[in-house]
């Protein structure tokens, strides 16, 4: 069984094909890195996968069962949790209550017990106040608890997200590019909280640039360009396909 | 255990109902009762509407008209069809509220200046219904309402009002706060803060908008009720647009996303202008200026504001 499926998915802007007949499947329990030069369409593919886009053609399976057009908080209740490229952070509101966010789907979240603040609502309030305390510690947040989320710095800002979307419990993780604007030691200890998540059972699909990074912890690697497929397999495979390095390097011959 | 008991909300909720007990001691008029019943309120409207752009981010300039149809529906069912007051005014809150349900799913898809026009739009068409169907409304002119009444026993006096509308507005308080501390209340702000993180962890954000949208619109339509029997008149300049903008400056003035916030915002936006009465023809620009130093030194809202300045002092 595959935990996603990616079958002929194109998505035209105006003309552009940003993916073109892209066909993959991602298994369960490991981590798969998509790689690719700027504009070769990793984000749209992300946007696509989570139904922040629709795709003009092709299809999405979600554990099997086909989930093209379904919103963002459908397939969020089913398994799939992301974070952005570009913060979508609520700078409103604390680091703790931005975390909490993504219990959303394990909270009751109707509207009643919440307007009279029945006994369960405070009590699992309380639950999920611990445990995304403990989330926090684990991506090294734990001093930044209690802060207003628009007055962190940018590296916890990305940390925070993992977080958040580590709160919803997710089957399916896709980080987009966690490791952009962190310095070496910051993306060094991401490697351990990625490796940490995927130990536990969590399937991670990474975007990201950080080649080192990219290849010290990815189980499989999907190489785009042009929003098509270039390559696909273990690290040692892909670092020596002559189109990856072709891509990367420009053609010498 | 101290610490518990004194959570900012408590302490708050404690301070406001403080002021509602100890005030009468201090008002010495009917005058002055007829400002502070009325800042009570205007604060009611105003928690539910902070609750929709506060919290939620989402703009409204037609409220009023949800105020003038509580109002309205409960002056005629009660003085023309000599309906219960009580009862009317549940059914009015029911009938406004099932009403903002159908219009919310439409008019919130938009965001921003398109959403203030709909919004807008919604607020004139219930203004012009209102002036333009004399026979059910009096028209422009306006109507006369029957006092508010309960197994007999009639609200007449000043205080009595009074406790009424100072025990709502606790109320109001306490149910704002109890839904902000909710994870009902964090989807809100999660749709405020960024809309896209939220629908990918799972936040229904058109439910939760319509959701919003209509508790405002609920909690309008009782203060128009309440308010319709107090006055005891009517007219459509109750529902107007001036109305509507005044409601959404008590939210900016008393600051965004605090409960206590729109309740400071009300009762400066309702009480100054009376105050005021004393400059004479200088009334107005006064009261512009002050308006405009709040906003340029306190750019968050009053109690935002100051909260901050406070937290930076104690750092």
């Amino acid at each position: 069984m595959s935990l996603l499926e990616v079958r002929n998915l194109s998505k035209e802007f105006g003309g552009v094909h940003a993916i073109d007949d892209l066909s993959f499947t991602i298994n369960p329990g490991t981590i798969h890195s998509i790689i690719g030069p700027n504009g070769a369409g990793k984000t749209t593919l992300f946007n696509l996968v989570t139904g922040v886009y629709t795709p003009t053609s092709g299809e999405v399976l979600f554990q099997d069962e086909p989930v093209t057009g379904k919103k963002p908080y459908q397939l969020a209740s089913r398994g799939m949790s992301r974070t952005f490229q570009n913060l979508q952070i609520c700078m409103n509101m604390t680091a703790l209550d931005n975390v909490m966010v993504g219990r959303h789907l394990h909270l009751n979240t109707r509207f009643l017990p919440s307007l009279f603040r029945l006994p369960f609502i405070v009590k699992g309030d309380k639950a999920a106040r611990e445990m995304c305390t403990e989330l926090m510690a684990m991506v090294g947040l734990e001093h930044y608890r209690d802060w207003d989320a628009d007055s962190m710095p940018y590296g916890a800002l990305k940390r925070l997200e993992i977080a958040r979307a580590l709160a919803a419990e997710p089957k399916l993780l896709l980080l987009d590019e966690p490791a952009a604007g962190l310095n070496d030691t910051e993306s060094r200890e991401l490697d351990e909280v990625i490796k940490k998540v995927a130990r536990n059972g969590v399937t991670v699909v990474l975007v990201e640039h950080d080649m080192k990074m990219v290849m010290e912890i990815s189980d499989h690697i999907l190489v785009l360009d042009y929003g098509r497929k270039l390559a696909e397999g273990t690290p040692a495979e892909v670092r020596k396909n002559p189109d990856v390095i072709a891509a990367y390097l420009g053609n010498v011959a | 255990m101290m610490r518990a008991f004194l959570t900012p909300r408590f302490a708050g909720m404690l301070a406001l109902a403080l002021v509602i007990a100890v005030l009468p001691a201090v008002l010495q008029n009917n005058f002055q009762f007829d400002i502070a019943i009325r800042v009570a309120f205007n604060a009611i409207v105003v928690i539910g509407l902070n609750l929709l752009i506060g919290y939620t981010g989402q703009i409204s300039l037609g409220h009023a008209g949800f105020l003038g149809l509580g109002g309205y529906f409960s002056a005629i069912t009660v003085t023309t069809y000599g309906w219960p007051p009580a009862v009317a005014m549940v059914v009015a809150a029911v009938i406004v509220g099932a009403l903002a349900f159908v219009i919310a799913r439409p008019i919130l898809r938009l965001k921003g200046h398109y959403l203030a026009m709909a919004t807008l739009g919604l607020g004139i068409i219930v203004s012009i219904v209102l002036n333009q169907e004399s026979w059910l409304t009096g028209g422009p002119d306006g109507m006369s309402v029957a006092p508010f009444s309960i197994g007999g026993y009639e609200l007449t006096t000043q205080k009595q009002w009074y406790w009424v509308a100072g025990g709502l507005l606790l109320l109001a308080t306490w149910l704002s706060l109890n839904l902000i501390d909710s994870p009902v209340g964090r989807a809100l702000r999660a749709v405020h803060g960024s809309e896209v993180a939220a629908e990918v962890v799972g936040v229904d954000t058109t439910r939760f908008k319509v959701l919003v949208f209509v508790v405002s619109a609920v909690f309008a339509s009782v203060v128009g009720s309440l308010s319709a029997h107090y006055v005891m008149f009517l007219s459509p300049v109750y529902a107007g647009f001036f109305h509507s903008v005044e409601l959404v400056i008590m939210v900016v003035l008393g600051g965004m996303a605090s409960t206590f916030g729109a309740i400071i915002g009300a009762a400066i936006l309702t009480s100054l202008p009376q105050l005021l009465t004393v400059l004479e023809d200088y009334e107005h620009m006064i009261f512009g200026l002050i308006m405009m130093l709040v906003m340029i030194f306190l750019p968050k809202g009053i109690v935002p504001s100051l909260q901050g300045l406070l937290r930076r002092g104690t750092k």
